[in-house]
Protein backbone atom coordinates (compact mmCIF):
# COMPACT_ATOMS: atom_id res chain seq x y z
CA UNK A 1 0.00 0.00 0.00
CA UNK A 2 1.40 3.54 -0.92
CA UNK A 3 1.10 6.60 1.30
CA UNK A 4 -1.90 7.60 -0.27
CA UNK A 5 -3.23 4.49 -0.13
CA UNK A 6 -3.97 4.12 -3.59
CA UNK A 7 -5.22 0.50 -4.52
CA UNK A 8 -4.75 -1.61 -8.01
CA UNK A 9 -8.62 -0.40 -8.93
CA UNK A 10 -8.00 3.29 -8.15
CA UNK A 11 -5.25 2.63 -11.05
CA UNK A 12 -7.48 0.90 -13.18
CA UNK A 13 -10.55 3.31 -12.82
CA UNK A 14 -7.48 5.92 -13.47
CA UNK A 15 -7.36 4.23 -16.41
CA UNK A 16 -10.45 4.43 -17.60
CA UNK A 17 -11.51 8.02 -16.29
CA UNK A 18 -13.71 6.11 -13.60
CA UNK A 19 -12.40 8.15 -10.34
CA UNK A 20 -13.66 11.53 -9.22
CA UNK A 21 -11.67 14.72 -9.26
CA UNK A 22 -10.52 14.15 -5.84
CA UNK A 23 -8.85 11.37 -6.46
CA UNK A 24 -7.91 10.96 -9.29
CA UNK A 25 -5.46 13.57 -8.09
CA UNK A 26 -4.20 11.76 -5.81
CA UNK A 27 -3.07 8.99 -8.51
CA UNK A 28 -1.33 11.55 -10.24
CA UNK A 29 0.47 12.31 -7.03
CA UNK A 30 1.51 8.93 -6.58
CA UNK A 31 2.56 7.95 -9.96
CA UNK A 32 4.75 11.01 -9.83
CA UNK A 33 6.39 8.99 -7.72
CA UNK A 34 6.47 5.59 -8.45
CA UNK A 35 7.49 5.30 -12.64
CA UNK A 36 6.49 1.91 -12.56
CA UNK A 37 2.90 2.19 -12.01
CA UNK A 38 2.99 5.08 -14.24
CA UNK A 39 4.33 3.08 -16.65
CA UNK A 40 1.59 0.70 -16.55
CA UNK A 41 -0.87 2.53 -16.50
CA UNK A 42 0.23 4.46 -19.67
CA UNK A 43 0.39 1.36 -21.33
CA UNK A 44 -2.99 0.57 -20.15
CA UNK A 45 -4.54 3.43 -21.67
CA UNK A 46 -2.30 2.86 -24.67
CA UNK A 47 -3.81 -0.65 -24.90
CA UNK A 48 -7.57 1.45 -24.85
CA UNK A 49 -6.90 3.75 -27.44
CA UNK A 50 -5.34 0.44 -29.82
CA UNK A 51 -8.53 -1.42 -29.36
CA UNK A 52 -10.82 1.03 -30.14
CA UNK A 53 -8.63 2.52 -33.17
CA UNK A 54 -8.61 -1.37 -34.20
CA UNK A 55 -12.41 -2.19 -33.67
CA UNK A 56 -13.96 1.11 -34.26
CA UNK A 57 -14.29 0.81 -37.39
CA UNK A 58 -16.73 -1.93 -37.07
CA UNK A 59 -19.53 0.46 -35.80
CA UNK A 60 -19.54 1.83 -39.42
CA UNK A 61 -19.79 -1.08 -41.58
CA UNK A 62 -23.36 -1.43 -43.00
CA UNK A 63 -25.59 -3.89 -41.09
CA UNK A 64 -25.81 -7.29 -43.22
CA UNK A 65 -29.44 -7.64 -44.16
CA UNK A 66 -29.57 -11.05 -42.04
CA UNK A 67 -29.02 -8.96 -38.91
CA UNK A 68 -31.09 -5.87 -39.94
CA UNK A 69 -34.16 -8.44 -40.22
CA UNK A 70 -33.60 -9.57 -36.76
CA UNK A 71 -34.38 -5.65 -35.36
CA UNK A 72 -37.97 -6.90 -36.52
CA UNK A 73 -39.42 -9.38 -33.99
CA UNK A 74 -39.96 -12.60 -35.55
CA UNK A 75 -43.59 -14.17 -35.92
CA UNK A 76 -42.47 -17.17 -33.59
CA UNK A 77 -40.96 -15.62 -30.81
CA UNK A 78 -42.51 -16.09 -27.70
CA UNK A 79 -44.28 -12.89 -26.73
CA UNK A 80 -45.83 -13.08 -23.68
CA UNK A 81 -49.37 -12.37 -22.49
CA UNK A 82 -49.05 -9.12 -24.78
CA UNK A 83 -49.78 -9.58 -28.29
CA UNK A 84 -47.49 -7.42 -30.22
CA UNK A 85 -49.15 -5.31 -32.66
CA UNK A 86 -47.23 -5.92 -35.71
CA UNK A 87 -46.26 -8.84 -37.40
CA UNK A 88 -48.41 -11.58 -35.76
CA UNK A 89 -51.14 -13.76 -36.86
CA UNK A 90 -53.72 -10.48 -36.34
CA UNK A 91 -51.14 -8.67 -38.81
CA UNK A 92 -51.77 -11.52 -41.35
CA UNK A 93 -55.44 -11.35 -41.44
CA UNK A 94 -55.38 -8.05 -42.26
CA UNK A 95 -52.66 -8.71 -44.34
CA UNK A 96 -55.18 -10.90 -46.41
CA UNK A 97 -58.06 -8.43 -46.21
CA UNK A 98 -56.39 -6.33 -48.74
CA UNK A 99 -53.82 -4.25 -46.94
CA UNK A 100 -50.31 -5.37 -46.99
CA UNK A 101 -47.97 -5.22 -44.30
CA UNK A 102 -44.37 -4.46 -45.72
CA UNK A 103 -41.74 -4.87 -43.61
CA UNK A 104 -38.87 -4.13 -45.84
CA UNK A 105 -35.16 -3.77 -44.14
CA UNK A 106 -36.72 -3.10 -40.34
CA UNK A 107 -38.95 -0.48 -41.22
CA UNK A 108 -42.72 -1.19 -40.62
CA UNK A 109 -44.72 0.34 -43.39
CA UNK A 110 -48.56 0.07 -44.26
CA UNK A 111 -48.68 -0.42 -47.97
CA UNK A 112 -52.38 -0.16 -49.30
CA UNK A 113 -52.53 -2.21 -52.56
CA UNK A 114 -55.92 -2.07 -54.14
CA UNK A 115 -56.03 -4.93 -56.60
CA UNK A 116 -55.55 -7.54 -54.10
CA UNK A 117 -59.08 -7.90 -52.06
CA UNK A 118 -59.10 -11.30 -49.60
CA UNK A 119 -62.20 -10.30 -48.37
CA UNK A 120 -63.76 -13.23 -46.37
CA UNK A 121 -62.03 -14.32 -42.93
CA UNK A 122 -59.65 -16.67 -42.46
CA UNK A 123 -59.05 -20.12 -41.70
CA UNK A 124 -56.93 -20.21 -38.72
CA UNK A 125 -53.97 -21.31 -41.10
CA UNK A 126 -53.36 -19.40 -44.31
CA UNK A 127 -53.46 -21.93 -46.95
CA UNK A 128 -50.31 -22.16 -48.91
CA UNK A 129 -51.14 -20.67 -52.52
CA UNK A 130 -52.62 -17.76 -50.58
CA UNK A 131 -49.88 -17.21 -48.50
CA UNK A 132 -47.26 -17.59 -51.15
CA UNK A 133 -49.47 -15.57 -53.42
CA UNK A 134 -49.40 -12.68 -51.28
CA UNK A 135 -45.49 -12.82 -50.27
CA UNK A 136 -45.59 -12.61 -54.01
CA UNK A 137 -47.56 -9.47 -54.56
CA UNK A 138 -45.85 -7.92 -51.35
CA UNK A 139 -42.07 -8.25 -52.35
CA UNK A 140 -42.13 -8.69 -56.10
CA UNK A 141 -42.53 -5.30 -57.04
CA UNK A 142 -40.03 -4.11 -54.85
CA UNK A 143 -37.52 -2.54 -56.96
CA UNK A 144 -35.02 -1.23 -54.64
CA UNK A 145 -34.95 -4.15 -51.75
CA UNK A 146 -36.75 -7.21 -52.90
CA UNK A 147 -34.42 -9.75 -51.26
CA UNK A 148 -33.12 -9.86 -48.32
CA UNK A 149 -29.78 -11.63 -49.40
CA UNK A 150 -28.70 -11.47 -53.32
CA UNK A 151 -27.89 -13.73 -55.43
CA UNK A 152 -24.24 -12.86 -55.32
CA UNK A 153 -24.06 -14.26 -52.05
CA UNK A 154 -25.95 -17.28 -52.77
CA UNK A 155 -23.95 -19.71 -50.52
CA UNK A 156 -24.67 -17.67 -47.41
CA UNK A 157 -28.29 -17.23 -48.51
CA UNK A 158 -28.29 -20.87 -48.45
CA UNK A 159 -26.71 -21.28 -45.05
CA UNK A 160 -29.03 -18.76 -43.58
CA UNK A 161 -32.20 -19.64 -45.07
CA UNK A 162 -31.28 -23.70 -44.15
CA UNK A 163 -30.66 -22.89 -40.80
CA UNK A 164 -33.56 -20.92 -40.21
CA UNK A 165 -35.24 -23.40 -41.34
CA UNK A 166 -33.85 -25.93 -39.94
CA UNK A 167 -33.51 -28.04 -43.27
CA UNK A 168 -31.34 -27.44 -46.12
CA UNK A 169 -32.83 -25.95 -48.97
CA UNK A 170 -31.57 -24.33 -52.26
CA UNK A 171 -32.99 -22.45 -54.98
CA UNK A 172 -33.00 -24.32 -58.03
CA UNK A 173 -31.50 -23.03 -61.01
CA UNK A 174 -33.89 -21.60 -64.03
CA UNK A 175 -31.43 -20.28 -66.02
CA UNK A 176 -32.33 -22.79 -68.72
CA UNK A 177 -35.63 -21.15 -68.75
CA UNK A 178 -34.97 -17.49 -68.89
CA UNK A 179 -35.12 -16.69 -65.03
CA UNK A 180 -32.12 -15.67 -63.30
CA UNK A 181 -32.02 -16.26 -59.33
CA UNK A 182 -32.36 -12.51 -57.78
CA UNK A 183 -31.70 -13.37 -53.86
CA UNK A 184 -34.48 -15.04 -51.00
CA UNK A 185 -35.61 -13.88 -48.02
CA UNK A 186 -37.09 -15.42 -44.58
CA UNK A 187 -40.86 -14.78 -44.08
CA UNK A 188 -43.28 -15.91 -41.21
CA UNK A 189 -45.60 -18.55 -42.00
CA UNK A 190 -48.43 -19.77 -40.14
CA UNK A 191 -46.42 -21.17 -37.04
CA UNK A 192 -42.85 -20.35 -38.45
CA UNK A 193 -40.78 -19.28 -40.70
CA UNK A 194 -40.47 -19.67 -44.66
CA UNK A 195 -38.27 -18.98 -47.42
CA UNK A 196 -38.93 -17.12 -50.56
CA UNK A 197 -36.59 -17.29 -53.95
CA UNK A 198 -37.03 -15.05 -56.16
CA UNK A 199 -36.40 -15.11 -59.91
CA UNK A 200 -36.65 -12.56 -62.81
CA UNK A 201 -36.30 -12.88 -66.49
CA UNK A 202 -34.91 -10.60 -68.73
CA UNK A 203 -37.89 -8.19 -69.48
CA UNK A 204 -37.92 -7.69 -65.56
CA UNK A 205 -40.81 -10.23 -64.60
CA UNK A 206 -40.46 -11.75 -61.17
CA UNK A 207 -41.42 -15.13 -60.25
CA UNK A 208 -40.94 -16.16 -56.68
CA UNK A 209 -40.55 -19.62 -55.49
CA UNK A 210 -42.22 -20.38 -51.72
CA UNK A 211 -41.17 -22.85 -49.75
CA UNK A 212 -42.14 -24.04 -46.13
CA UNK A 213 -41.49 -27.05 -43.94
CA UNK A 214 -45.18 -26.53 -42.54
CA UNK A 215 -46.44 -28.79 -44.87
CA UNK A 216 -44.46 -31.62 -43.15
CA UNK A 217 -46.63 -34.67 -42.23
CA UNK A 218 -49.09 -34.19 -44.83
CA UNK A 219 -50.03 -36.36 -47.47
CA UNK A 220 -47.69 -35.51 -50.92
CA UNK A 221 -49.84 -34.35 -53.77
CA UNK A 222 -49.18 -33.88 -57.33
CA UNK A 223 -49.50 -30.01 -58.87
CA UNK A 224 -51.82 -28.01 -57.86
CA UNK A 225 -52.92 -24.66 -59.73
CA UNK A 226 -55.03 -21.89 -58.19
CA UNK A 227 -55.22 -18.25 -59.00
CA UNK A 228 -54.82 -15.28 -56.53
CA UNK A 229 -56.12 -12.23 -58.16
CA UNK A 230 -53.85 -11.58 -61.01
CA UNK A 231 -50.77 -13.94 -59.45
CA UNK A 232 -50.69 -17.57 -60.72
CA UNK A 233 -49.38 -20.32 -58.36
CA UNK A 234 -48.83 -23.86 -58.97
CA UNK A 235 -48.68 -25.50 -55.60
CA UNK A 236 -47.61 -29.44 -54.60
CA UNK A 237 -46.33 -30.85 -50.86
CA UNK A 238 -43.65 -33.41 -51.08
CA UNK A 239 -41.33 -34.48 -48.48
CA UNK A 240 -41.48 -32.23 -45.55
CA UNK A 241 -41.42 -29.35 -47.84
CA UNK A 242 -44.29 -27.70 -49.51
CA UNK A 243 -43.96 -25.17 -52.39
CA UNK A 244 -45.45 -22.97 -54.31
CA UNK A 245 -44.53 -21.06 -57.10
CA UNK A 246 -45.72 -17.44 -57.90
CA UNK A 247 -45.93 -15.22 -60.56
CA UNK A 248 -48.33 -13.27 -62.94
CA UNK A 249 -47.60 -14.96 -66.04
CA UNK A 250 -49.41 -17.43 -67.99
CA UNK A 251 -50.80 -20.75 -66.59
CA UNK A 252 -48.73 -22.42 -69.35
CA UNK A 253 -45.58 -20.66 -68.91
CA UNK A 254 -45.66 -21.10 -65.27
CA UNK A 255 -46.22 -24.66 -65.34
CA UNK A 256 -42.91 -24.99 -67.58
CA UNK A 257 -41.15 -23.55 -64.70
CA UNK A 258 -42.69 -25.58 -61.77
CA UNK A 259 -42.00 -28.91 -63.83
CA UNK A 260 -38.47 -27.28 -63.90
CA UNK A 261 -38.91 -26.90 -60.47
CA UNK A 262 -40.35 -30.27 -59.13
CA UNK A 263 -37.64 -32.18 -61.59
CA UNK A 264 -34.46 -30.38 -60.01
CA UNK A 265 -35.88 -30.74 -56.46
CA UNK A 266 -36.54 -34.78 -57.21
CA UNK A 267 -33.07 -35.13 -58.39
CA UNK A 268 -31.76 -33.77 -54.91
CA UNK B 1 -37.70 -3.35 -26.53
CA UNK B 2 -38.50 -2.47 -30.57
CA UNK B 3 -36.96 -2.37 -34.13
CA UNK B 4 -35.31 1.05 -33.31
CA UNK B 5 -33.77 0.86 -30.08
CA UNK B 6 -32.25 -3.10 -31.24
CA UNK B 7 -31.39 -1.34 -33.89
CA UNK B 8 -29.22 1.31 -32.06
CA UNK B 9 -27.75 -1.52 -30.34
CA UNK B 10 -26.55 -3.61 -33.21
CA UNK B 11 -23.43 -1.76 -33.90
CA UNK B 12 -21.33 -2.10 -30.77
CA UNK B 13 -22.80 -5.68 -30.71
CA UNK B 14 -20.85 -6.12 -33.78
CA UNK B 15 -17.92 -4.73 -32.55
CA UNK B 16 -17.65 -5.92 -29.43
CA UNK B 17 -18.29 -9.77 -30.75
CA UNK B 18 -16.00 -8.96 -33.57
CA UNK B 19 -13.43 -8.14 -30.70
CA UNK B 20 -14.12 -11.26 -29.25
CA UNK B 21 -14.30 -13.92 -31.62
CA UNK B 22 -11.50 -11.82 -34.48
CA UNK B 23 -13.68 -13.84 -37.15
CA UNK B 24 -16.31 -11.73 -39.13
CA UNK B 25 -18.42 -14.47 -40.31
CA UNK B 26 -18.34 -16.04 -36.39
CA UNK B 27 -19.24 -13.01 -35.00
CA UNK B 28 -21.99 -11.52 -36.87
CA UNK B 29 -23.52 -15.30 -36.22
CA UNK B 30 -23.27 -14.78 -33.01
CA UNK B 31 -25.30 -11.71 -32.80
CA UNK B 32 -27.51 -13.48 -35.23
CA UNK B 33 -27.94 -15.97 -32.39
CA UNK B 34 -27.97 -12.99 -29.88
CA UNK B 35 -30.81 -10.85 -31.68
CA UNK B 36 -32.39 -14.69 -31.81
CA UNK B 37 -32.53 -15.44 -28.32
CA UNK B 38 -33.39 -12.10 -27.26
CA UNK B 39 -36.66 -12.26 -28.90
CA UNK B 40 -37.80 -15.81 -27.73
CA UNK B 41 -37.24 -14.26 -24.30
CA UNK B 42 -38.26 -10.45 -24.77
CA UNK B 43 -41.13 -11.27 -22.28
CA UNK B 44 -38.49 -11.41 -19.49
CA UNK B 45 -37.03 -8.21 -20.04
CA UNK B 46 -38.20 -5.33 -17.88
CA UNK B 47 -39.06 -2.07 -20.09
CA UNK B 48 -36.64 1.07 -18.79
CA UNK B 49 -34.15 -1.80 -17.65
CA UNK B 50 -30.90 -1.73 -19.87
CA UNK B 51 -31.18 -2.72 -23.21
CA UNK B 52 -27.74 -3.07 -23.93
CA UNK B 53 -26.33 -4.53 -20.60
CA UNK B 54 -29.08 -7.70 -21.38
CA UNK B 55 -28.16 -8.08 -24.88
CA UNK B 56 -24.66 -8.50 -24.02
CA UNK B 57 -25.70 -10.68 -21.25
CA UNK B 58 -27.70 -12.75 -23.71
CA UNK B 59 -24.31 -12.60 -25.83
CA UNK B 60 -22.01 -14.10 -22.97
CA UNK B 61 -24.25 -16.54 -21.89
CA UNK B 62 -24.59 -17.92 -25.87
CA UNK B 63 -20.68 -18.01 -25.64
CA UNK B 64 -20.38 -19.40 -22.58
CA UNK B 65 -22.66 -22.56 -23.70
CA UNK B 66 -20.75 -23.00 -27.26
CA UNK B 67 -17.49 -22.71 -25.09
CA UNK B 68 -19.14 -25.37 -23.39
CA UNK B 69 -20.13 -27.57 -26.03
CA UNK B 70 -17.13 -27.05 -28.09
CA UNK B 71 -18.62 -25.21 -31.01
CA UNK B 72 -15.77 -22.67 -30.68
CA UNK B 73 -11.96 -23.75 -31.18
CA UNK B 74 -10.24 -22.38 -27.86
CA UNK B 75 -7.26 -22.77 -26.01
CA UNK B 76 -9.09 -22.91 -22.38
CA UNK B 77 -7.00 -21.75 -20.20
CA UNK B 78 -7.66 -21.72 -16.49
CA UNK B 79 -7.69 -18.29 -14.93
CA UNK B 80 -5.48 -19.39 -12.35
CA UNK B 81 -2.81 -20.98 -14.88
CA UNK B 82 -1.86 -17.38 -15.88
CA UNK B 83 1.86 -17.86 -14.58
CA UNK B 84 2.25 -21.19 -16.64
CA UNK B 85 3.88 -21.13 -19.98
CA UNK B 86 1.34 -21.38 -22.49
CA UNK B 87 4.18 -21.45 -25.81
CA UNK B 88 7.24 -19.70 -24.78
CA UNK B 89 8.65 -19.71 -28.52
CA UNK B 90 10.90 -17.69 -29.81
CA UNK B 91 8.35 -15.55 -31.79
CA UNK B 92 7.11 -14.44 -28.00
CA UNK B 93 10.48 -13.59 -26.73
CA UNK B 94 11.75 -11.78 -30.09
CA UNK B 95 8.69 -9.68 -31.73
CA UNK B 96 6.48 -6.72 -30.21
CA UNK B 97 3.06 -8.32 -31.10
CA UNK B 98 0.18 -6.06 -32.48
CA UNK B 99 -2.64 -5.72 -30.36
CA UNK B 100 -5.14 -7.81 -32.09
CA UNK B 101 -2.70 -11.25 -32.27
CA UNK B 102 -1.91 -10.56 -27.93
CA UNK B 103 -5.79 -10.24 -27.54
CA UNK B 104 -6.31 -13.75 -28.89
CA UNK B 105 -3.49 -14.78 -26.37
CA UNK B 106 -5.61 -13.76 -23.49
CA UNK B 107 -7.82 -15.84 -21.73
CA UNK B 108 -11.54 -16.04 -22.76
CA UNK B 109 -12.82 -13.92 -19.18
CA UNK B 110 -9.85 -11.94 -19.05
CA UNK B 111 -10.72 -10.83 -23.20
CA UNK B 112 -13.98 -10.56 -22.47
CA UNK B 113 -14.14 -8.12 -19.46
CA UNK B 114 -11.43 -6.22 -20.59
CA UNK B 115 -13.66 -5.74 -24.21
CA UNK B 116 -16.51 -4.49 -22.22
CA UNK B 117 -14.83 -2.07 -20.22
CA UNK B 118 -12.18 -0.70 -22.52
CA UNK B 119 -13.73 -1.18 -26.29
CA UNK B 120 -17.44 -0.76 -24.59
CA UNK B 121 -16.96 1.45 -22.43
CA UNK B 122 -18.85 -0.19 -19.56
CA UNK B 123 -18.73 0.66 -15.92
CA UNK B 124 -17.36 -1.75 -14.01
CA UNK B 125 -20.60 -2.10 -12.10
CA UNK B 126 -22.41 -2.73 -15.71
CA UNK B 127 -19.54 -5.66 -16.77
CA UNK B 128 -20.77 -7.08 -12.99
CA UNK B 129 -23.93 -7.40 -14.28
CA UNK B 130 -23.91 -8.21 -17.41
CA UNK B 131 -21.37 -10.97 -17.21
CA UNK B 132 -23.17 -12.06 -13.93
CA UNK B 133 -19.97 -11.87 -11.99
CA UNK B 134 -18.99 -9.81 -8.71
CA UNK B 135 -17.47 -6.51 -9.30
CA UNK B 136 -14.63 -8.37 -7.45
CA UNK B 137 -13.65 -10.35 -9.82
CA UNK B 138 -14.43 -7.62 -13.02
CA UNK B 139 -11.12 -6.22 -11.44
CA UNK B 140 -9.01 -8.96 -10.22
CA UNK B 141 -9.77 -10.04 -14.37
CA UNK B 142 -9.25 -6.76 -15.68
CA UNK B 143 -5.94 -6.55 -13.79
CA UNK B 144 -4.60 -9.87 -15.04
CA UNK B 145 -5.88 -9.29 -18.73
CA UNK B 146 -4.38 -5.51 -18.89
CA UNK B 147 -1.13 -6.78 -17.57
CA UNK B 148 -1.00 -9.64 -19.27
CA UNK B 149 -1.45 -7.76 -23.07
CA UNK B 150 0.81 -5.56 -22.22
CA UNK B 151 3.33 -8.57 -21.41
CA UNK B 152 2.75 -10.18 -24.55
CA UNK B 153 2.61 -6.95 -26.34
CA UNK B 154 6.56 -5.92 -25.28
CA UNK B 155 7.35 -9.33 -26.23
CA UNK B 156 8.11 -10.31 -22.79
CA UNK B 157 7.96 -14.18 -21.92
CA UNK B 158 4.88 -14.85 -20.45
CA UNK B 159 6.23 -16.93 -18.16
CA UNK B 160 6.90 -13.77 -16.34
CA UNK B 161 5.11 -13.45 -12.74
CA UNK B 162 1.99 -11.65 -13.73
CA UNK B 163 1.12 -10.81 -10.43
CA UNK B 164 1.69 -6.97 -9.82
CA UNK B 165 1.96 -6.58 -5.88
CA UNK B 166 2.48 -3.91 -3.76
Amino acid sequence: MSPLNITEDDLHAYVDGALPAERRAEVDAYLAEYPEDAERVEAYRAQNRALKALFDPVLDEPLPEHLHALTVQPLNATVGPKKRPFLNFLALQRLAAGVLVAMVGGIGGWLAHGQYQGGEQLARAVPLPHQAAVAHVVYSPDARRPVEVAADQEEALVKWLSKRLGTPVKPPKLGALGYELVGGRLLPGNAGPVAQFMYQDATGQRMTLYVTTESAGKPETGFRFAREGEINVFYWVEGKFGYALSAAIAKGELAKVATAVYDQLDVK
Amino acid sequence: MDSRTILAELPRLRRYARAMLGDRAAADDLVQDTLERAWSRFSQWRPGSDLRAWLFGIMHNLRVDQLRRGVVATHSLDEEADDVPTRATQTDRLEVMDIESALRQLPDEQREVLLCVALEEMSYAEVAAALGIPVGTVMSRLSRGRERLRQIMEGRPSTANLRVVR
